[in-house]
């Protein structure tokens, strides 16, 4: 172990600059969870099929499964536990999941939110159909997508200052 | 009272308890990525496992050399069978009353079966040291095809077995023969078909599946060598279960064994059994005295930990001219692989298969199963089903729509005909069960006219014209579903797991300032029970729910109890927190007695406390109450309010559901679009419908999937097929339908709060209803069945077959 040369990555993750040696091969994903113990993001499936691992990464949502470490040296990464607002209290999409029931076993939530975080500033105002595509890197086993799909419309209408009312009904 | 006392209704609503859309408490930390699932715990000094698998399906193993992998800086050690059979532990006993493998014992059956476990620093390390153990094998010949196991002629798979002429049910006719099991009465069956006027046989597959749960199975096990104590976190839908095993299999005392279930990302059915990883991780840190992790990564729970279905049934049905049916006859030949690993009750080989008379009188029955070995992974879960009821299910409801094609009649109207009527419950089955209770043709009823029935059929026949008159390609297809579950598992008299009866716990401390803590026997896996237990309680004892903390999985703290599965945690535990909930209430009421000096026969219940009868000012809320139980309990009684409940169900329950699919299926590309699918449930009481409906939303969704393309598929040589998620379909949110959910409530009589459960119906319902959907458009070409799994290129195949294509 101790031969395996370490290389320095020096990143931003969830606002605060971070600074590891790690082994060329880490994936962020073992980086994140083992090294930073942020382990909002989970593994499903290492093969960017699921999107349980997915991190918001200069501006573009990305399966940290399949990505070095040192890929995202200098990188502004933003992971889960980075989503809540800055007081501390829930993002309107983690209020949307809980008011409409998007989640059940917890384990896709962290992928499926910062995947719709990304998604509704690339577009805040979806259609279903944009909704149902824009998540299809994401899988879930428990919900069945709808109520997941309905709380992206709850966030989107909530930021947009919509009635949210109409939104959860 | 004044303007500020809140009225009945607004006590009720602070309540937030049964009937409620509470929102879940889980959600506060699964949305913020603070959920605590097996991977996320990390021990000082913690090691890391990894299985060396087999790349044959059937071989001999002739060597293992570790001795490279073994001076690779950071691997501390490799365990293979011989070092197992030092602690006795090479081979471990099945649910089933088999035996099988925990590490390759001289043979592999199953590709990727467990050949030796690597220890090493991380699992980096881990992985880099499996490449290095080098194995000898020597091929034998593959047996994949069940129906040739019971060849003369067939390898023989398991040589541990030889001679053994009586299996754990019964006796075997041939050496890779497992059981045979069966029910009714075989000679008034024969009758009632000899006397039919209409019969119809056909063979319905239920393809090999697999539950997969996004977070896959793995553990953290912990040996602390001074005290003697063994600490194992785990993905376990049964943490009680898994304790009693471990002792029994480490001899290790149980108390000194804590077994830890902490959060879990979603279950299925994938993690109620013990497997090799778990038992080589708990070696492990015995050998080593340090923690031990195993997390599997997809294709190893793809193609090891646990497949489900693989039944091929034959169904037959004899019927009169007018579709009343009068006899039904099934044989099954269960695949179960190179181990009898299936995870039922221990006294049912087919599970609870025989509910397969399904939502009809049927006079008389007969069934039998064949349980085979073959070169597969071992398993056979309930995925989201009681023990093989969603088989049962699949095969009654594609017969009966089977039947209703030869007669000439319409699907739903068939059923109507046959359907157990409301006055004959309760209902004894003619394979031997008690239904509770049912209102079908009001479910049915309903679930006819929301989705416009009869409107579709005349679409259907129109579209069926143009298509003959060449005017388009497309075809139609409704698929009609009515299935009854059988869950609840179960009455000891006839459910036990190892020879623990399936009973189920709940015990209830209230603190006194009137919070509550809680803990059951039950394990959610996304189910919600943090949420939902705290609702029974809420409304039983007048606490509001936000006050009740629900704990779960931690063996140490929680009574014992059988666990989450089988849809079996309402009907059981459900019914123990109601009447450990009730105890609690009991002494409340002699409490109050005496803190208002009448006596406990003039107070009455209301909402969250008593009163007075006919002097409704004159009472104390349960807050008063907790209170004066600790600090000043009447005379003689022992101060505190809590209650443990152990409850063993007098009976299963029995929900059932109408389910409807619209289906337009282009004939030329095989592409099935889902354009409608109705869903009515009856599940009895609800107690959070919102909880309820996603349970249902994401059991269709699997359904949906199982049905139209998902599959775990092996090749003629036995290389499994479909073991990640690029071959294996998992639906994203763009193929899955859009889901229209529905109910009706027909409680339980024998459950306390007249709940059924809920979570697997809507897998069990919807398989054969997309599967009638798709059979349904078909027929009209004069297709009879088509095997599941109905993809796009198989579709296609019957299109072509039925010369559609032109």
């Amino acid at each position: 172990m101790s031969d395996i040369e370490q290389i320095p990555v020096t990143l931003t993750v969830n606002g605060k600059k971070v600074q590891r040696f790690v082994e060329p091969r880490t994936l962020l994903i073992h980086f994140l969870r083992e090294d930073l113990n942020l382990t909002g993001p989970h593994i499903g499936c290492e093969t960017s099929h699921c999107g349980a691992c997915t991190v918001d990464l200069d501006g573009k949502s990305v399966k940290s499964c399949t990505l070095f470490a040192v890929q995202a040296n200098g990188a502004d990464i933003t992971t889960i536990e980075g989503m809540a607002n800055a007081d501390g209290t829930l993002s309107a999409l983690q209020e949307g999941f809980r008011q409409m029931h998007g989640l059940q076993c917890g384990f896709c939530t962290p992928g499926m939110i910062t995947r719709a975080h990304r998604l509704l500033q690339e577009n805040p105002d979806p259609s279903e159909e944009e909704i149902r595509m824009g998540i299809a890197g994401n899988l879930c086993r428990c919900t069945g997508y709808q109520n997941i799909v309905k709380a992206i419309q709850y966030a989107a209408a909530k930021l947009q200052g919509r009635d949210m009312q109409e939104a959860a009904e | 009272m004044n303007d500020m006392t809140p009225t009945r209704e607004q006590r009720e609503a602070a309540l937030e308890g049964m009937g409620c859309k509470r929102k879940r408490v889980e959600d506060i930390r699964f949305t913020q990525g603070k959920g605590n699932y097996v991977d996320d715990l990390k021990l000082p000094g913690m090691l890391f496992g990894d299985f060396v698998r087999s790349p044959y399906p059937h071989a001999k193993v002739t060597k293992i050399d570790a001795s490279k992998a073994l001076e690779l800086p950071g691997v501390i050690a490799v365990l293979t069978a011989e070092e197992l059979k030092g602690v006795n532990l090479a081979w471990m006993p099945t649910l089933a009353g088999d035996v099988q493998m925990v590490l390759a014992d001289g043979k592999v059956l199953y590709q990727n079966q467990e050949v030796a476990f690597v220890i090493a620093e991380n699992r980096y390390i881990a992985d880099d040291a499996i490449q290095l153990v080098e194995v000898d094998y020597e091929e034998l010949p593959v047996l994949v095809d069940p129906f040739k196991s019971l060849d003369p002629d067939a390898p023989v798979l398991r040589p541990d077995l030889e001679g053994k002429t009586e299996g754990a049910h019964g006796p075997r006719k041939h050496h890779n023969h497992i059981f045979n099991w069966s029910v009714g009465d075989e000679e008034g069956t024969k009758k009632a078909f000899d006397e039919a006027d209409v019969t119809i046989k056909e063979l319905i597959s239920y393809h090999r599946t697999h539950p997969s749960p996004l977070e896959t199975c793995q553990c953290v096990a912990s040996m602390d060598k001074v005290t003697g104590e063994l600490t194992v976190w785990g993905t376990f839908q049964a943490p009680h279960v898994i304790r009693t095993v471990a002792s029994l299999l480490s001899t290790i005392p149980e108390h000194k064994i804590h077994v830890i279930a902490p959060d879990i990302g979603g279950g299925f059915g994938n993690k109620v059994g013990a497997y090799p990883g778990y038992i080589c991780s708990i070696v492990a840190s015995i050998v080593t005295g340090q923690p031990v992790k195993w997390v599997e990564d997809r294709m190893e729970n793809l193609s090891t930990t646990s497949f489900a279905r693989d039944y091929h049934m034959t169904a037959e049905i004899a019927a009169k001219k007018d579709g009343t049916v009068t006899g039904l006859k099934v044989h099954v030949l269960a695949d179960h692989g190179g181990f009898d690993a299936c995870a039922d009750p221990s006294k049912w080989p087919a599970g609870f298969f025989n509910i397969v008379t399904g939502s009809y009188d049927f006079p008389v029955a007969h069934l039998s199963v064949d349980g085979v070995y073959t070169n597969k992974a071992p398993g056979g879960v309930a995925y989201r089903c009681s023990f093989r009821v969603t088989e049962a299910a699949y095969c009654i409801e594609r017969a009966m729509d089977i039947l209703a094609q030869k007669l000439g009649m319409d699907p739903a109207d068939l059923r109507m005909k046959n359907f157990v009527k409301p006055e004959q419950f309760p209902y004894h089955s003619a394979l031997g069960w008690e239904y509770d209770s049912g209102d079908y043709h009001t479910a049915m009823q309903k679930a006819m006219e929301t989705i416009g029935y009869r409107e579709l059929r005349a679409e259907q026949k129109a579209k069926q014209e143009a298509f003959r008159r060449g005017e388009t390609r497309e075809i139609m297809g409704i698929g009609v579903s009515f299935f009854t579950e059988i869950v609840g598992a179960g009455p000891s008299k006839n459910c036990d797991i190892l020879g623990v009866a399936m009973f189920d716990s709940a015990e209830i401390r209230v603190h006194p300032t009137g919070s509550v803590i809680s803990r059951m026997g039950t394990k959610s896996q996304g189910q919600g029970h943090e949420t939902t237990w705290a609702q029974i309680i809420a409304t039983e004892i007048g606490i509001p729910a936000a006050d009740i903390m629900v704990e779960e999985g931690n063996t140490d703290t929680a009574p014992y109890g059988l666990g989450t599965y089988g849809s079996r945690s309402t009907p059981v535990a459900g019914a123990a927190i109601a009447l450990a909930a009730r105890k609690i209430r009991n002494k409340a009421q002699m409490i109050a007695a005496h803190m208002l000096e009448v006596s406990e026969y003039d107070l009455e219940w209301d909402v969250d406390g008593f009163q007075v009868k006919g002097n409704p000012e004159a009472r104390k809320s349960m807050k008063e109450i907790a209170w004066a139980a600790y600090n000043a309990p009447p005379p003689g009684m022992e101060p505190g309010l809590e209650a443990v409940s152990y409850y063993d169900p007098p009976n299963m329950t029995y929900p059932f559901g109408a389910y409807f699919c619209v289906m337009d299926i282009d004939v030329d590309t095989g592409v099935a679009k889902t354009r409608r699918f109705y869903a009515l449930d009856d599940c009895g009481t609800r107690i959070n419908p919102m909880i309820i409906e996603g349970q249902v939303h994401g059991g269709l969704t699997e359904g949906f999937a199982i049905a139209m393309g998902q599959e775990i598929r092996y090749d003629d040589t036995g290389n499994v097929l479909g073991a990640s998620f690029m071959d294996f379909f998992i639906p994203t949110a763009v193929e899955t339908p859009h889901w229209e959910t529905d109910y009706t409530v027909t409680p339980s009589p024998h459950h306390p709060i007249g709940a059924k459960g809920v979570g697997e119906s809507p897998n069990v319902g919807s398989v054969p209803a997309f599967s009638n959907a798709v059979n349904d458009a078909f027929g009209f070409l004069g297709s009879t069945h088509i095997q599941m799994p109905h993809d796009a290129w198989r579709i296609w195949q019957a299109g072509k077959e039925l010369g559609a294509h032109g």
